[in-house]
C-alpha cells in the first residue's frame, strides 16, 4: 500500500482584505481576504514550515524531497536543499526542485505516489499580480508537504487507489522568466480546453480505482482557472455537498500549494474509510483516487488547515505592496547589511538553517550560537547538538528598534528563554510592536532576513504563539 | 599570575584634545595632527622627542601608517590598536604599559574618529564576513532593554524611572554647555527631553549620545621623569580591562540591570590603586560611558558608586551634579560630545587631565577635589549588554 503518510500546510500571518485594494488601486479587490507572506518569507521558508508541520506529525522521515513552486528564490540554484537544511535531513536524503509552472507541484506528487522512496513533496506559492489585477486579489500564499511512502515505513493515511491523467498543449496562462505577473488568455478558451481533459482525467482516475464517481466522499480541485474549475464541478457528477471548500475566499489561490493546501484539509476533514478525488487543473488535467485508512483516527493534526484559516491578522494594502515590492517606502538610513558569506554559513549550517546550538555534556550550559568552548567550566569540544527550532520560549525582556537597518521597519527584538533551559536574543515576527509583551509565548520560524547581492540570507526568528495556532510541535529529541 | 598594575610608574605630561563636532572641513589627517599638536605643545617636545605611537581608532584607518603619514613621522614605531568603543582607552594603555616596561622612555597614544564621513547617521560598524546569523539590532536597541529590567527588579515606576534617565541627560547636558569642546552646549530640560518620541524601546534620541567627529591624544613617559616635561603631570594609578565572553547573551541568569564585565573590571581597578572600601571617599570625579542613559544609571553601581538598586536615588539627589559630592562626566560626557569612537576614552582623560591640574574653566571647575579625595576615574565600555568590553583607568596628580 502507498499512500500519504503525513500532510501539513502553512498558512502566513497575515491576511489582506480585498475590499481595501481599490480606494488605492482605483480597482481591482472583492470580497473576503487572502493570505500574505510576510516581508521576510519567501517561498523556501514557507515550504519548509509546511514540511516541519507534516514531520512533527510522524516518526517517519523521507528518503527524498520534492519542492515545488512558480516563485522560486533562487533559478540555477536549488532551493530544496535550503528546505533539506532546515529540516536537517541527512546527506543521503536527495532534494531538488520541480520548478516552472503550477503543473510541477502534481507531478511531483504523482510521482512521488508512484512509487520509490519515502518522499517528502513540498510545494508553496506566493502569488500576486500587478495592483489592481485579479490575480493579486484571487492569488495566496500558503505552503503544503505531503510525505508519501509506503506502509511499511509508516502507516498510511490514505492510500493511492487510482490515477489518471491528460495533456495537451494549449496558451491559458503564463509568463516569461522575469516578469513580476502572469497574464491570461480570454478565460472562456481556457475552459473549453479544460473541460474534456477533466472528464478524461477524472473517468481514467475512477476506472482505474474501480468506483463510480458516487462513491466520491471529498472532491478537491485545484486549478489555475477558476471558471474551468468551476464548470468541471458541475460536469463531474459528484454531490455538490461532496465539493471541499477550495479556499478562495479566505486564503485565495497559492498556486503551486494549493493542491497540498487543499488535500491537507480534505485530510484534516475526511474520516476513516472515505474516497477522497483530487482533480488538478494546470496544462493538462491530473485525478488522484485516495481512500483514508484507519490509520487517519489517530493521526494527531498539529495545526489543521481550517484552525489557520481562522487565525491571523490584517494587514494593509499599502504594506502588502511593499512587501511584494511593487511599492518602495523609504528605507531607514542606515547602511543596507552585507551579504552573508558562503563558506561561514557553510560552516555553521547547522546553526544558520535549523537553528542547532550545543550544550556542554558536563555542565548542561546550552550555547546559541554553538561553541566549542563551554562557558560554564571551559570544557572543549565536549558539546552535543542541541536542536532548538522545535522549542516554544518565552520573552523574557524586548525592545522595538526604530533605527535599525530593515526591509520592513520596525524590528522588534526580544531575549527568549527557551522552555528546558537556554537563552538566546531574537529577532520577533508576525507580531505588532504593540503586542509585544514580557512573559509572551513564542516558537521559531524560518526567515528570509534580508536580501544582498542576490544572496538570500535565512535564519530564524520567532512569532507568537496562543492565537489560535498552535504551535509545531512541543518537544523533539533536544 | 596576578593584576598588578603600574600604580605610579607612569605619568601624562601632555595632552590635547580637539573640539567635537560634525567636522565636515577636517579629515583624519586634520585631527590627529590637531589634537596631536596641542599634546606635544604641552609636553614642549616635538614629534621626533617620542618613541613610539599607538594610535586608536576603530574603523577610520588601518594600520599604523594613518597616523605615521598625517605627521609625517620618520622611522618611528606605531600600532593601531581598535577594542570597540574603549579604542581611545587601549591606546592609551598600550602606550603606558610600553613606558612602564622601559622599552620606550616617551610614547603617545592618539584617538581619532571620523565618523560624519559615511553619509549616514549614527555608529555604523565594519561588516566582516559572517554566516549572517548575527543580531539585527543597534546599540540603541540593546541598551533599551536595561531600563525596563531595572525598574521592574527593584520596583521603580517606569514613568518615574525615565524622569531619572532624562535627567542624567538633563546633567550632562547642563555640563557641556560650560565646555567649548563639547559638540552640543545647550542646556536641556528634564520635561523637554521627557517630551521627545522614543526611538528604541523607551529611549528617545535625547537618550542617546551624539555623533561626532574628534580626537585627542596623551604623552605618557616613566614616572620618575615627568616633572622634566611638566610642574603638574598626572599618575596612571589604575588600568583595567575585561573583554567579556558574550555569555551574557545566552544565559538565562543575565537580567540586564548591570553590566557584569564592568564590576568585574572596576574590582581590578580599585585594586591596583590601592583603594579599599567605598571607591567615593578616594574617588573625586568620574568620567563614564553614558552611550545612553540607561547605562550611566547602571554604570553608578557597577562602579560602587552607589548600591545596587540605589544609583536612580543618587541621581535623584544630585550627588553625581557638577556640583554635586561625586561629579560624573563634568564635561558634558558623551551625550554633549557625540562619540568619535577611538578619541572619546581620552577624551575622557582629557577632563581628568584639566580638572585635577586645576585647568578646568571655573564655570566647570569641581568643588569635590579634596583632601584624599583627589582622584579621578574615567570608564569607557564597548559592546552590548551582555557582551561588551570594560576598560576604567584611575588618575591622581599626586604619588602616594
Amino acid at each position: 500500500m502507498r499512500g500519504i503518510i503525513s500532510h501539513g500546510a502553512y498558512l502566513p500571518h497575515r491576511r489582506l482584505d480585498r475590499s481595501t485594494i481599490a480606494a488605492v488601486a482605483g480597482t481591482g479587490g472583492g470580497k473576503g481576504t487572502r493570505t500574505v507572506a510576510s516581508y521576510d518569507e519567501d517561498t523556501t521558508t514557507l515550504g519548509v514550515e509546511a514540511a516541519r508541520r507534516a514531520l512533527a506529525a510522524t516518526d517517519v522521515r523521507p528518503e527524498a524531497l520534492w519542492f515545488s513552486t512558480v516563485e522560486p528564490a533562487y533559478v540555477d540554484k536549488t532551493n530544496a536543499t535550503t528546505v533539506h537544511a532546515a529540516l536537517r535531513l541527512p546527506a543521503d536524503v536527495i532534494a531538488a526542485d520541480f520548478g516552472g509552472a503550477v503543473r510541477s507541484a502534481t507531478a511531483a506528487l504523482r510521482s512521488a505516489l508512484a512509487g520509490g522512496p519515502t518522499t517528502l513533496v513540498v510545494s508553496s506559492g506566493i502569488r500576486t499580480g500587478l495592483p489592481g489585477s485579479s490575480d493579486e486579489a484571487q492569488g495566496g500564499d500558503a505552503g503544503a508537504a505531503l510525505l508519501v511512502g509506503d506502509d511499511t515505513a509508516g502507516p498510511v493515511l490514505a492510500e493511492l487507489i487510482g490515477s489518471g491523467t491528460a495533456t495537451d498543449e494549449f496558451l491559458d496562462r503564463w509568463r516569461t522568466p522575469g516578469d513580476v505577473r502572469s497574464k491570461q488568455w480570454e478565460e472562456k478558451f481556457g475552459e473549453t480546453k479544460y473541460l474534456p481533459l477533466a472528464k478524461a482525467a477524472v473517468a481514467a482516475a475512477l476506472a482505474d480505482a474501480g468506483i463510480d464517481a458516487d462513491r466520491v466522499d471529498h472532491l478537491v480541485v485545484a486549478s489555475t482557472h477558476a471558471r474551468a474549475a468551476k464548470a468541471a464541478v458541475r460536469k463531474l457528477g459528484v454531490d455538490g455537498a461532496k465539493v471541499a471548500d477550495d479556499l478562495s475566499s479566505s486564503v485565495g489561490n497559492p498556486g503551486a500549494a494549493q493542491l497540498g493546501m487543499l488535500l491537507s484539509a480534505a485530510l484534516d476533514a475526511a474520516s476513516p474509510g472515505q474516497v477522497i478525488l483530487v482533480l488538478s487543473l494546470a496544462d493538462g488535467a491530473d485525478a488522484l483516487v485516495l481512500r483514508t485508512t484507519d490509520a487517519l483516527a489517530s493521526h494527531r493534526t498539529l495545526a489543521p488547515v481550517a484552525d489557520q484559516v481562522g487565525a491571523g491578522a490584517p494587514v494593509a494594502y499599502g504594506k502588502f505592496l511593499a512587501w511584494r515590492g511593487q511599492l518602495t517606502p523609504e528605507p531607514p538610513r542606515r547602511p543596507e547589511p552585507a551579504r552573508p558569506s558562503a563558506s561561514a554559513a557553510g560552516r555553521s549550517e547547522d546553526w544558520k538553517f535549523a537553528f542547532v546550538g550545543s550544550r556542554d555534556r558536563s555542565s548542561g550550559a546550552l550555547h546559541l550560537p554553538p561553541r566549542r568552548v563551554s562557558r560554564e567550566g571551559g570544557a572543549i569540544d565536549d558539546m552535543e547538538p542541541a536542536p532548538m527550532a522545535d522549542v516554544e520560549g518565552t520573552i523574557v525582556t524586548y525592545t522595538i528598534d526604530k533605527l535599525v537597518y530593515s526591509p520592513s521597519p520596525p524590528v522588534v527584538f526580544a531575549m527568549v528563554d527557551f522552555d528546558g533551559g537556554g537563552r538566546a536574543p531574537v529577532e520577533l515576527t508576525d507580531i505588532d510592536p504593540a503586542d509585544a509583551r514580557i512573559g509572551g509565548r513564542v516558537a521559531m520560524t524560518f526567515r528570509r532576513l534580508f536580501t544582498a547581492d542576490g544572496i538570500h540570507n535565512y535564519f530564524w526568528k520567532a512569532r507568537p504563539v496562543g492565537d489560535g495556532v498552535p504551535a509545531d510541535d512541543t518537544t523533539t529529541e533536544a | 599570575m596576578a593584576s598588578h598594575g603600574i600604580k605610579d610608574r607612569v605619568a601624562i605630561v601632555g595632552m590635547g584634545c580637539t573640539p567635537f563636532t560634525e567636522h565636515w572641513d577636517k579629515g583624519v589627517d586634520d585631527l590627529v595632527l590637531e589634537a596631536s599638536n596641542d599634546a606635544f605643545a604641552s609636553a614642549g617636545i616635538t614629534k621626533d622627542d617620542v618613541d613610539a605611537y599607538w594610535l586608536g581608532t576603530a574603523q577610520s584607518g588601518m594600520s599604523g601608517i594613518t597616523l605615521a603619514s598625517a605627521l609625517q613621522l620618520q622611522n618611528k614605531p606605531v600600532t593601531r590598536v581598535e577594542n570597540y568603543c574603549a579604542t581611545g582607552s587601549e591606546a592609551l594603555r598600550q602606550a603606558a604599559y610600553a613606558v612602564a616596561s622601559g622599552a620606550y622612555d616617551v610614547a603617545m597614544a592618539v584617538g581619532v574618529e571620523k565618523v560624519k564621513d559615511s553619509g549616514y547617521q549614527g555608529l555604523n560598524a565594519f561588516p566582516i564576513p559572517n554566516d549572517g546569523t548575527t543580531r539585527t539590532l543597534t546599540a540603541a536597541g540593546s541598551f533599551s532593554m536595561v531600563a525596563p529590567a531595572y525598574a521592574e527588579k527593584y520596583g521603580v515606576d517606569m514613568g518615574d524611572l525615565k524622569k531619572t534617565l532624562a535627567r542624567i541627560a538633563s546633567k550632562n547636558h547642563y555640563n557641556g554647555a560650560r565646555n567649548p569642546r563639547a559638540q552640543f552646549r545647550r542646556e536641556m530640560s528634564v520635561e523637554q527631553i521627557c517630551a521627545m518620541p522614543p526611538v528604541a524601546g523607551d529611549l528617545s534620541v535625547f537618550d542617546c549620545a551624539g555623533v561626532a567627529d574628534g580626537s585627542a591624544a596623551a604623552i605618557v613617559v616613566r614616572a620618575e621623569d615627568a616633572h622634566r616635561y611638566t610642574d603638574k603631570p598626572i599618575y596612571i594609578k589604575a588600568l583595567s580591562f575585561v573583554a567579556g565572553n558574550g555569555s551574557g547573551l545566552i544565559d538565562p541568569d543575565y537580567d540586564f540591570t548591570w553590566f557584569p564585565e564592568i564590576a568585574a573590571c572596576a574590582e581590578d581597578a580599585y585594586a591596583q590603586a590601592d583603594i579599599e572600601g567605598d571607591p567615593a571617599e578616594r574617588i573625586a570625579m568620574a568620567e563614564v560611558h553614558d552611550c545612553f542613559t540607561p547605562t550611566e544609571l547602571v554604570l553608578m553601581e557597577d562602579l560602587q558608586f552607589s548600591e545596587r538598586g540605589t544609583a536612580w536615588q543618587d541621581i535623584e539627589a544630585g550627588r553625581f551634579d557638577l556640583n554635586g559630592e561625586l561629579p560624573v562626566n563634568p564635561d558634558g560626557g558623551l551625550k554633549s560630545f557625540g562619540h568619535p569612537v577611538g578619541a572619546s576614552g581620552l577624551r575622557m582623560m582629557f577632563e581628568a587631565w584639566l580638572q585635577l591640574r586645576g585647568e578646568a574653566p571655573e564655570e566647570r571647575t569641581i568643588g569635590s577635589i579634596e583632601g584624599d579625595r583627589n582622584l579621578a576615574l574615567t570608564h569607557n565600555l564597548g559592546g552590548y549588554p551582555g557582551e561588551m568590553v570594560s576598560f576604567i583607568s584611575i588618575l591622581g596628580a599626586t604619588q602616594d
